[in-house]
């Protein structure tokens, strides 16, 4: 009975909020306010219920080890199963990159281009996943490497007509570099303050490319920027698509592969350690400066590459497509997938950015529809939709 | 015990600690000689813990000097060296309030202890190369032996925060130990455990020392503990020693009794 109270309550103090936008409306023409009380009911039947179900899942979530909590569990039993069992995993795994394979051959090339650009994202988020999930340094300035990249091979080719196989390592070094400028600054912060200054850096960036004209062509961006080669060939448009197609297939199998091995490794515990207690990290002998360094230059070292085959892909860029908006995108991606896990931020990336294309009737809604997958995320599973799981050791005693 | 060398494993002089106008640690000095228990005890806000923490590096104490002495080492001054370069030339601490990694599992959180004895850098890592795959064998290998010793061998693949009480102590133990020291620091580390829990501390302790040769300095309020385990006592009182002794000695010091139970009636 409370909860139906608290509903009413939500309900009346929705309508009393909503009410000057959607109930009145001056009609200019005939010069009279019009009452739209239908509005207002629909409003108050909405928040009405939505209110009796937060309440519903909010009591489900609080009631501790109950029913649900079993169905939990029960679930994540299931679904550790599935990724335990060579079998099951293993075919998953192959029918997933069979369909990776024939996939430009079975679509046209507009769909072949939203999944690049899907790939993209999967290694942007794995990149900062790096950064976030697995240091815990709270980036939001992380789509200036991946403008340093692309700007790079840009400008490269302008001025010198570097081609896109001797940008790609210049650009991620570069944005590595840049990385570790930031790093310096920020090594004494967290928290809060490390989102501010690092959202502070991400716009400095943009707002450089954007002003200086003489270095950067300012907003107007630079074009006709030349797709990769392929030993020589010219490629009609398809075809190229299909090849930057294949190539970030290449790209995001080697980020996983890089990103798997380190997370696992020396440093990656050293990371992971930061990010759970910074101090008693240091007080085990890890060098914090060092650490926080190259987790800052290997996240933006892939943001870097990114942002080169952006550049390539696109063949324009201009400072807009650098905006905040794409980092909190990238983030979004690594915090709605699972920090630190690497099967959640490719399922992040893949919702995140072809969702939106195939629910193109909805695109009104999806700013807001995006709040509130987060907001939902937020309370009801923090971690993540795939969480990460800690690898297992086995002792062997008679270890030749 | 190990063997003898001219100076002590570690040698306090002086220190002084002061924050803002608040003199916390006051010309204190200490000094524990090569396989030797030591216990810090004093009243609460004495400044034990900030004088561990000047030790370690979390604090660059504002006067005095920290002398350590590795055994079969040069003598070295560590004042003002940061954290980890502390742990590097082998002073090993745990936490008064546990401060272990809770998300990663017991064997890593020993594994990583091990982070200033290796090398393997990103390339390493990166290519798993023969010298890589040898040296994270190694790191495993060692880290299981340091937690069969310490006996957390059946739980190394549950996540840290899953431990109990006594056990999560026992893991920042081995953690620290992981590290290689000559030294190790424990900050109280029987708090919060059952009768039962601190015998077999007291135990482990000793076990270390005899074993393996580590002098332990440690903080310490159960006074048994203290009395039946250590070779030798210092008190602190703001900021300032004020007895050093064997247990016995201290035991019995009217100036000791005053800081505890105040002035007699």
């Amino acid at each position: 009975m409370k909860k139906v109270k608290n509903a009413v309550l939500t309900s009346l103090w929705f309508m009393f909020l909503t009410f000057p936008l959607l109930a009145i409306r001056v009609n200019t023409i005939e010069n009279i306010v019009e009452w739209r009380w239908k509005n207002m009911i629909i409003v108050g039947i909405g928040t009405f219920v939505m209110s009796l179900l937060w309440q519903y899942m909010q009591a489900r979530k609080g009631s501790g080890p109950g029913p649900a909590e079993k169905k939990n569990e029960y679930l994540h039993f299931f679904s550790r199963k599935i990724l335990d069992e060579p079998l099951i995993y293993k075919s998953i795994l192959v029918s997933g990159g069979l369909f990776a394979l024939v996939f430009p051959f079975l679509f046209s090339s507009y769909q072949t281009s939203i999944m690049t650009t899907a790939l993209l994202y999967i290694v942007l988020g794995l990149g900062l996943n790096i950064v976030v999930g697995l240091a815990g340094l709270l980036d939001l300035g992380y789509v200036a490497f991946y403008a340093v990249g692309a700007y790079t091979y840009a400008l490269l080719n302008v001025h010198f007509g570097v081609g896109f196989w001797t940008a790609l390592p210049i650009g991620a070094l570069l944005a590595a570099c840049f990385g570790v400028i930031l790093g310096f600054p920020v090594l004494r912060l967290r928290g809060d303050y490390l989102a501010i200054v690092t959202l502070g850096f991400g716009e400095i960036i943009r707002l450089i490319l954007e002003n200086w004209n003489a270095f950067s062509f300012g907003p107007s961006g630079i074009s006709n920027i030349p797709r990769p080669g392929f030993f020589g060939i010219e490629l009609s448009l398809q075809n190229a698509t299909i090849y930057i197609y294949y190539l970030m297939i290449a790209l995001c199998l080697f980020t996983i592969l890089v990103v798997n091995r380190l997370q696992h490794s020396r440093i990656g515990r050293a990371w992971i350690a930061l990010r759970e207690d910074e101090l008693a990290c240091e007080a085990m002998g890890v060098d914090k400066t060092r650490t926080k360094l190259t987790a800052f230059a290997l996240g933006a070292t892939w943001a870097g590459m990114a942002g080169v085959i952006l550049a390539a892909k696109t063949t324009f860029i201009n400072p807009a497509s650098f905006t905040f908006l794409e980092s909190a995108m990238i983030l979004s991606i690594v915090v709605l997938g699972g920090m630190g896990s690497i099967p959640g931020v490719i399922l992040g990336a893949l919702l995140l950015m072809l969702l939106p294309e195939y629910l193109r009737v909805f695109k009104d809604y999806r700013m807001l529809l995006f709040g509130a997958t987060m907001v939902l995320m937020m309370v009801f599973r923090p971690q993540g939709m795939i969480t990460a799981v800690r690898r297992t050791y086995q002792y062997k005693e008679n270890d030749s | 015990m190990t063997s003898e060398t001219p100076y002590p494993a570690l040698e306090v002089l002086d220190l002084t600690m002061d924050f803002g106008g608040l003199r916390a640690l006051n010309a204190a000095t200490l000094h524990v000689k090569g396989g030797e228990i030591v216990a810090l005890i004093g009243p609460n806000g004495a400044g034990k813990t900030t004088f561990f923490n000047c030790i370690t590096g979390l604090y660059h104490p504002t006067e005095g000097d920290i002398f350590i002495c590795p055994p079969g080492k040069q003598r070295e001054r560590i004042n003002g060296l940061k954290i980890n370069a502390v742990t590097e030339r082998g002073l090993a601490r745990t936490f008064q309030n546990i401060r272990l990694f809770q998300n990663m599992t017991v064997l890593e959180n020993v594994m990583l202890a091990r982070h200033c004895r290796s090398s393997s850098g990103i390339l390493g890592a990166v290519l798993r190369n023969r010298k890589t795959r040898l040296e994270e064998r190694d790191i495993v290998r060692t880290s299981f032996a340091i937690l069969e010793k310490i006996g957390l061998a059946d739980v190394v693949n549950l996540p840290a925060k899953n431990l109990p009480y006594g056990a999560q102590r026992r893991l920042e133990i081995a953690r620290a130990m992981a590290t290689e020291p000559f030294l190790l620091l424990l900050d109280e580390p029987a708090a919060g455990m059952n009768p039962q829990e601190t015998r077999e501390l007291e135990g482990l302790i000793r076990q270390i020392r005899d074993q393996e040769g580590i002098s332990i300095l440690l903080i310490e309020h159960d006074m048994k503990l203290v009395m039946s385990l250590c070779d030798r006592v210092t008190v602190l009182d703001y900021g300032q020693k004020i007895a050093e002794g064997t247990p016995r000695e201290i035991r019995e010091n009217p100036v000791v009794i005053k800081a505890y139970l105040g002035e007699d009636i």
